[in-house]
């Protein structure tokens, strides 16, 4: 996979169509810890710092509560059970349960507390993140799949979430805890207590290198398993191309090959993981036997009560799920340091076009656009674009003509400012559109691209995203005007059929209408068409020239058509080769100048004449 | 429970692996039990009693009960895991089998997303209750039996007192159980919500942005992301409120023990290594009642999980061989439709009255409106679905007497909407017969006029395309799909509209090298062009699943029906250009749109 070359010369990028879409198959799982970042993190907990205060202090005030437990055990047998006094027996009883009680209204707001602030910092990273998404311009989009960017807002914070919430709190509380029972087990023996430390190195051993080898096992788990993922999603989507090609029994071997493998990758890591809980615990079985050992002796010489031996064990039983819990902490903080790390590349990712400074709102245009010596390229390298001037007067119609990758839907897309000029500049109605609000230009522009996007939501939402005010009456009137009330009707719930995964249920034809209807409600003062009319087949173009005829009135137009039917009425069209404008002229003129629209045209009606056979 | 024990069949070849797994899980629990009856000898023997040679001995013990546990301790999770792996590898392969098989008409109503949640999720699911939820549920029998036989023979009034506390504390983990559940799943519930808005948001940017809609965006996904916050915290509020709880009533419990032991003991009923191990004993059958909300929760969900996986293995396929299919072992093409009906489910019927006739060589152009039925008739050909009334023929054997496989083989296909995996140019277009030479890859590409670009790319054939590969543009994928078809060699070739992308003078460029191709085979085309469909030998017009005009260019001309009126719209405007007035259709005939 790295030997992919970064670029891809052929095709040009096209809105849509034809980009690169770069997938590393191996996404980096862990990073080095960097402390910058992790700052950066932290920085999300600030408007929460009140709330982590009292937290922390609730932390205290329950990891106290927790390690006093064995301490009470420990008098209770020392100075209340063995020497038989019962009044204070019921004193320490009493104690105990305050202690519990304690304990559980602390742990009760800890948790509460704690929660709140993480999924609140989780919710603001996200919101920030898909606010930052919502600034970024096409250029972001074309270099990545969408998947991939999904991940970042979902897989990705929720990463941070283990982190963010309950990682650093309980680091905390294993700290303490861990400071805790050794100062308590060094002031109540330090000897016994040194003893008992005899097995410490072992378990850090343990911990750290085994845990490494465990990682890096079940991390190839997830591998296997994410191909496995990848490959069924692959084979639903395409399970018709399997059926029509007869491939089941192939694909079947195929995926029984990766299935054997998942298994026995997983197997080897249970192998290893398997062992892991029985050596901690036969290394604390030593270290118990230590202390037995030396304990009872010291016992029998009178240096320490039964109470404090028992104490002591229980103490040590506590030793090792926080030390187990650092360790896990220091998995997760490599992972978040990786999630972190993308989830910051696409924070800092700045848009390449915004708001200028001092953009202004962009009032009610007329329509006039100017195309002023413009330039352009996506990759810096190749120019798409060079040198285009034209103007187009309020309400005219312009075409824009020329082979596939001539530059017709750059234009567009400069137009409606999805990307920068390189060179030149571009007006509306005299103002260079650089020096104004993004919002206010394109609400003023309407686009109809050859690949339609349904959103989930009834047929009426999906026209109503063209004007979110508008009236069921002005979207159905909207619907008519285009021809798409009749198979809307049809539908089992009329208007408010829902509409599935991208709109699943309807045809390319019917997708195309809705669009239609999109557009022409939201009224907009420059309307873009581009191919908008290809998928359609011709009798329902019949339908839809008229229309469209009622769409381009008394709006700019720019229409990419390969039908004369569309092109022949425009008032000015534009032939592109090369990113250059050729000729400019109406129909009738470019006939007559028996250019390149000529020549254009007469190819192809010269394949409509072969395709006729010899008539 | 039937489905666990269908589960459980469904392992049978595996048995013994989860017999060794229990069994070794109850020899760890009961190894386990050793512990504190250690502590307890050791207070009673050692300590109070002071007789000091049994130390030795007791501390190897402890040592001796460590190592013990902890080779059964590896033999259960190994040995669990195992029967759990090999189960879900079986059910896996199960499942994916049969998804390879289920027809059009399934996967017309199933979501990719909602059947890839099944096949992670509910997988996953089955396979925790089968290599650890069972497992730890019989433990938690053998713990509890243990335990309670223990402790009754420790000390039976001691035992009593103490498992006062014990319903209780069960009552609430049930109690939490059930609440915590509903509040998890509506987090699951939010969160697909939220991946869903987002997915649609990224996926439909051209949309947004050309719209200015991004403020109503951030809107929309302020308002899940608000609820999923506030589904979140709900739940974790249950958490708060439940586990803080149930540690107090196990607390309670201890303090009981401690309290009444205590009193036990300086009435000399009980020792004193009785009271700490009782002690012991009374937290490990906390923590194990504490487990059962835990247990009963992945039983549940591994019985929701097992329906619906089972759900999958049981959905019949609606398309498969009959018994005594015939294998066609060669095919020459000949399609014939007799009185077709056909209706999509249980819906109105999409094609009524169906009579086609297509010999070997010949080619049939479908024309009409969308939803007009184009796509079903040539579905029906390979068989992606079942006639309502009628016959489907290819040379003379009713498609449903014919085995899929060798029916399928001899048809090459090429949609629309394209499909090209994840996988190297090459491999696409090899998908239908991957034991296709190079050189044949290549003719189908040139033939596809798909080479030139292919050979553009960076590393040519090579190349990975697809999901995980760069990207194409739509006609070039359409370009690869055709080649896909070509490549298999087939007696019939269907082309559903699948050149609408590609532009007119390259589309006619296919279907010069295709007529050379597809000489003596038969092909059947979709298509919105006429200069695709002029000289096809019938042209079939569609009318809301009816023929309402057939016949070859000429005759359909003459007899000026729709198939008139679709030439005038294409057709005028070459007369215009070229000058030329063939085809008898006079310029000033009406410029579309007219007729309604």
């Amino acid at each position: 996979m790295s030997d992919k070359p970064p670029a891809v010369a052929t095709p040009a990028p096209k809105a849509g169509t034809g980009r690169l879409k770069y997938d590393a198959d191996d996404e980096i799982l862990e990073r080095p810890f960097d402390r910058g970042q992790f700052q950066r993190l932290l920085s999300f907990l600030v408007p929460y710092k009140r709330p982590l205060v009292v937290t922390f202090l609730l932390m205290l005030v329950n990891s106290a509560a927790m390690l006093a437990g064995p301490y009470l055990m420990k008098t209770a047998i020392d100075q209340y059970i063995m020497p038989k006094n019962l009044a204070g027996l019921n004193l320490i009883a009493i104690i105990y349960i305050a202690v519990h009680f304690i304990s559980w209204i602390s742990a009760h707001y800890r948790v509460k507390i704690i929660s709140i602030v993480g999924q609140g910092v989780l919710a603001d990273l996200r919101h920030k993140l898909f606010d930052h998404i919502q600034k970024l311009s096409f250029r972001f989009f074309d270099g990545r799949p969408a998947g991939k960017i999904l991940v970042r807002l979902t897989n990705d914070v929720s990463a941070l979430n283990q982190l963010l919430t309950q990682g650093i709190i309980n680091t905390l509380t294993d700290v303490m805890t861990l400071i805790g029972i050794i100062v308590i087990i060094v002031s109540m023996h330090a000897r016994l207590a040194l003893i008992s430390f005899v097995t410490l190195p072992l378990l850090i051993l343990i911990a750290t290198r085994l845990r490494g080898v465990i990682r890096d096992r079940w991390r190839q788990v997830r591998r296997r398993l994410s191909m496995i993922n990848a490959h069924l999603n692959e084979t639903l989507q395409g399970v018709r191309v399997t059926q029509a090609f007869v491939r089941e029994k192939r694909n079947m071997a195929w995926f029984d090959g990766i299935n054997r493998d998942y298994v026995d990758t997983w197997m080897r890591a249970i192998r290893v993981d398997s062992i892991f809980g029985p050596l901690v615990e036969l290394t604390g079985a030593i270290g118990t036997m230590a202390v037995y050992w030396f304990g009872t002796n010291l016992l029998l010489k009178g240096g320490i009560s039964i109470g404090t031996l028992i104490a002591f064990t229980s103490y040590l039983g506590r030793f090792w799920q926080p030390i187990s819990n650092l360790s896990a902490f220091y998995n997760q903080l490599l992972v978040a340091m990786a999630s972190s790390e993308r989830v910051f590349e696409i924070l800092d990712t700045k848009p390449d076009v915004t708001d200028r400074p001092a953009a202004k709102t962009l009032p009610t245009i007329r329509g006039r656009v100017d195309f002023k010596d413009v330039s352009f390229s996506y990759d810096n390298e190749r120019e798409v674009l060079r040198d285009i001037n034209f103007s187009v007067e309020p309400g005219q119609t312009v075409a824009l003509v020329g082979h596939t990758g001539a530059g017709k839907t750059s234009i567009i897309n400069l137009l409606a400012r999805f990307y920068e000029t390189v060179d030149g500049r571009i007006e509306v109605d005299g103002v260079d559109i650089r020096q104004t609000t993004l919002v206010s230009l394109r609400s003023q522009f309407g686009l109809v691209l050859q690949d339609t996007f349904i959103f989930k939501g009834t047929v009426r939402e999906n026209i109503r995203y063209g004007r979110l005010d508008a009236t069921d009456e002005e979207i159905e009137e909207a619907a008519k005007a285009v021809h798409a009330h009749a198979f809307i009707a049809r539908m089992p719930q009329g208007y408010d059929t829902e509409l599935g995964e991208r709109g699943a249920r309807l045809s390319v034809g019917q997708k195309q209408l809705l669009s239609f209807a999109r557009a022409l409600l939201a009224d907009p003062r420059i309307l873009i068409l581009d191919e908008a009319t290809s998928s359609i087949d011709t009798e329902t173009e019949i339908l839809v020239q008229d229309a469209l005829r009622k769409l381009l009135e008394g709006r700019t137009s720019f229409v990419v058509a390969h039908r004369l039917s569309t092109i022949r009425g425009a008032d000015q069209i534009i032939v592109m080769e090369n990113g250059r404008i050729v000729e400019v002229g109406t129909h009738d003129s470019l006939m007559r100048d028996r250019g390149l629209y000529h020549s254009l045209l007469r190819a192809q009606f010269r394949t409509l004449e072969e395709a006729a056979g010899a008539e | 429970m039937k489905t666990l024990a269908r589960l459980f069949r469904f392992g049978r070849p595996y048995r013994w692996l989860l017999v060794y797994g229990v069994t070794s899980m109850a020899v760890l629990s009961g190894i386990g039990m050793a512990r504190p009856y250690l502590t307890k000898l050791l207070i009673d023997l050692v300590i109070v009693g002071g007789q000091y040679r049994y130390l030795l001995w007791l501390s190897l013990a402890v040592v001796g009960v460590s190592a013990a546990r902890g080779i059964f301790n590896f033999l259960r999770q190994y040995l669990s895991h195992l029967y759990g792996q090999k189960v879900v590898y079986d059910l896996r392969n199960a499942l994916y089998e049969r998804l390879q098989y289920l027809s059009f008409s399934y996967y017309d109503t199933a979501q990719t997303g909602q059947l890839m949640s099944r096949l992670t999720g509910d997988v996953e699911a089955t396979r925790t209750f089968l290599s650890f939820g069972f497992i730890h549920m019989m433990d938690f029998f053998f713990m509890l039996s243990f335990v309670l036989v223990i402790l009754f023979s420790l000390d039976w009034r001691l035992t009593l007192a103490s498992l006062a506390a014990m319903p209780f504390l069960a009552v609430v983990v049930m109690f939490f159980d059930k609440r915590v559940r509903p509040a998890f799943s509506a987090i699951q519930q939010q969160l697909a919500v939220l991946t869903a808005t987002i997915q649609e948001n990224i996926t439909g940017v051209r949309v947004v942005k050309a719209f200015a809609r991004e403020s109503y965006e951030v809107e929309k996904f302020s308002r899940e992301n608000r609820e999923f916050f506030n589904k979140n915290v709900t739940a974790s509020n249950l958490w708060a409120t439940f586990i803080p709880l149930m540690d107090f009533v196990s607390g309670l419990s201890a303090t009981f023990v401690l309290w009444y032991g205590g009193r036990q003991y300086i009435h000399d009923a009980i020792s004193l290594g009785t009271l700490v191990a009782f002690t012991s004993y009374i937290w490990t059958l906390v923590w194990t009642t504490r487990d059962l909300g835990w247990l009963l929760n992945i039983l549940e969900q591994s019985v929701a999980s097992g329906e619906r996986l089972f759900e999958i293995l049981d959905t019949p396929s609606a398309i498969k061989d009959r018994p005594g299919a015939l294998e066609l072992a060669t095919v020459h093409g000949h399609v014939r439709f007799e009185k077709v009906s056909f209706s999509y489910g249980g819906e109105a019927p999409v094609l009524h009255d169906i009579n086609l006739d297509a010999p070997p060589g010949s080619m049939v152009a479908l024309l009409g409106t969308t939803g007009s039925g184009k796509t079903s008739i040539v579905d029906l050909i390979p068989r992606f679905y079942e006639v309502n009334a009628g016959r489907v023929l290819v040379d003379g054997h009713d498609v449903r007497q014919v085995t899929l496989a060798s029916l399928r083989r001899h048809i090459g296909l090429a949609l629309q909407e394209t499909f090209l995996f994840s996988a190297s140019i090459r491999e696409n277009i090899a998908y239908g017969r991957p034991d296709v030479t190079d050189e044949q890859v290549i003719v189908a590409a040139k033939a596809a006029q798909a080479h030139d670009f292919i050979m553009e790319l960076p590393n040519g054939y090579e190349t990975m395309v697809g999901e995980r590969g760069i990207g194409l543009s739509g006609g070039q994928k359409q370009r690869v799909a055709i080649a896909r078809a070509i490549a298999t060699d087939p007696r019939i070739l269907i082309l559903d509209d699948s050149t609408s992308s590609v532009d007119m003078e390259t589309e006619h460029l296919i279907h010069l090298a295709l007529r050379e191709v597809m000489r003596d085979r038969t092909t059947f085309v979709i298509a919105h062009r006429l200069s695709t469909v002029k000289h096809a030998d019938e042209i079939v017009v569609l009318e809301e699943g009816r023929i309402v005009e057939r016949g070859r260019h000429d005759e359909l001309l003459r007899s000026g029906g729709h198939y008139k009126r679709i030439y005038d719209v294409q057709f005028k405007d070459q007369e215009e250009v070229l000058g030329t007035a063939a085809g008898g259709s006079p310029a000033g005939s009406a410029e579309g749109g007219a007729d309604r």
